[in-house]
């Protein structure tokens, strides 16, 4: 019997490594996957590179992952907020990396890993200080710049539910990037609300089929908020 | 002269606003714009992080932390909204499937590119986020700003000096003084507060603004 279920959120992420690329879900706090980062912590593995739209809001989540020091760069749209203060003290200390995409391109670079294509031409960015030095092709009249996809060893997503065959159905907003990090990352692990018997999932409304995710673990629904 | 106050401005872009159009506002006073949207018009705002129908801020007490905006302030959803995740998202705004963005701006060139993302100061900590793709995806991009700066420059400008964010991307820009229309050939004044001038805005700007036909 397949049950991608685990019990213990801290063995979800027994073998995340030092040096490991990691995704992490969320807009803001919105779809913050904060205990599986709270168990990422508790390891005490460093030099990570996190892929995440933001860098971190106020104390939980990302942010404290990134005030514990475990971070060596991060791959992000947004990182400056009124909130980011420890990426912002990191950053300034130089002592994170960081490497600064944006949304739409992060996106379609994260959904190009999952979708096993080499590259991407991508009209955003065109003419900017964020496509200097890269391959640009003029398509039908139009510019678009070469990105490359995003992969990364580890996706830590939240969503609401999931079934022991890893489908996934998300709360609102809190979807953002979880269906395509589960898709980009070799080892998919959702943090959910609810585990519920296979079959309860309605499959018109499951939006990440279990082929992309590996690991669920069901976390007390309002822990930790 | 009348200047625009800011809840002006943004009634003045929510005009221009019609019915069924598909819609993303930016962050900041772009976001105004919303509260000035005829309630007999049906519109749908999209935001960034994933959805489509997207209705005003909840009564106190009743906010859900994801059910947010771009802003990452709490809204709600109106009857026939939908989510989506990121890639969709943006596969709506790059796909050409947004018809108006409404954005802000450093600065904006007469030939329409725009710069609003960085100031490129030595120590600021960059940020872009989804302004990149808004810019060059929308059907059409519309700037709203005041269009002076505190000591007295021009954002719209010859040629952007900040960053750029787009290039040839803004085809209107709101301001509080007048509303432009920008291409290829430069600037177009289409509207003027009451008791400007074009010279005196040829003036403020120090550019070689034409003067569209009257309408009507």
């Amino acid at each position: 019997m397949i049950d991608k279920g685990f019990a213990s959120i801290d063995q979800a992420v027994a073998d995340i490594f030092d040096g490991a690329s990691v995704m992490v879900g969320g807009f803001g706090t919105a779809g913050m996957p904060d205990e599986l980062i709270d168990a990422l912590i508790a390891r005490n593995v460093g030099e990570l590179t996190i892929i995440s739209n933001n860098a971190g809001n106020g104390e939980t989540g990302l942010a404290a992952l990134i005030k514990a020091g475990r971070v060596r760069k991060v791959i992000c749209s947004f990182p400056r907020q009124a909130d980011s203060h420890h990426f912002d003290a990191r950053y300034r200390a130089g002592e994170i990396e960081l490497e600064l995409v944006p949304q739409g391109n992060l996106a379609a670079r994260i959904q190009a890993a999952g979708a096993g294509l080499g590259a991407i031409f991508t009209p955003t960015g065109f003419g900017t200080l964020l496509a200097e030095g890269k391959e640009t092709r003029r398509i039908d009249g139009k510019d678009y710049v070469l990105e490359y996809p995003i992969h990364a060893d580890f996706a830590l997503i939240k969503a609401q539910r999931a079934d022991r065959w890893g489908n996934l159905v998300y709360r609102k907003t809190a979807r953002n990037f979880g269906p395509i990090m589960a898709m980009a990352a070799k080892t998919a692990i959702a943090q959910v609300a609810e585990i519920v018997p296979l079959g309860s999932l309605d499959p018109e409304a499951i939006v990440t089929p279990g082929i992309f995710v590996q690991r669920v673990v069901q976390v007390a629904p309002g822990a930790a908020h | 002269m009348n200047r625009l106050n800011r809840e002006q401005l943004a009634a003045r872009v929510a005009r221009d606003i019609p019915e069924g159009a598909y819609v993303n506002l930016g962050i900041g006073l772009p976001t105004m714009v919303a509260n000035f949207l005829p309630v007999d018009r049906e519109i749908f705002l999209q935001s960034e992080n994933g959805l489509l129908g997207m209705g005003p801020a909840p009564e106190p007490g009743q906010e859900d932390p994801e059910l947010i905006n771009a802003g990452k302030q709490p809204v709600t959803l109106l009857a026939g909204g939908a989510f989506f995740h990121h890639a969709d998202s943006f596969a709506m705004m790059r796909g050409g499937h947004i018809d108006i963005c409404v954005l802000g701006a450093f600065q904006v060139s007469t030939r329409g590119d725009l710069a609003n993302w960085h100031t490129g100061e030595p120590g600021a900590i960059p940020a872009v986020g989804g302004a990149m793709d808004l810019a060059i995806g929308a059907k059409q991009t519309f700037v709203m700003m005041e269009l002076l700066t505190k000591q007295g420059a021009s954002k719209l400008v010859e040629r952007c000096t900040y960053p750029l964010t787009g290039l040839a991307c803004v085809s209107r820009v709101y301001t509080d003084l007048a509303v432009f229309d920008l291409g290829p050939d430069g600037a177009t004044v289409v509207e003027m507060v009451d008791g400007l001038t074009i010279e005196k805005l040829r003036e403020l700007t120090g550019l070689p603004l034409a003067l569209a036909a009257p309408r009507g």
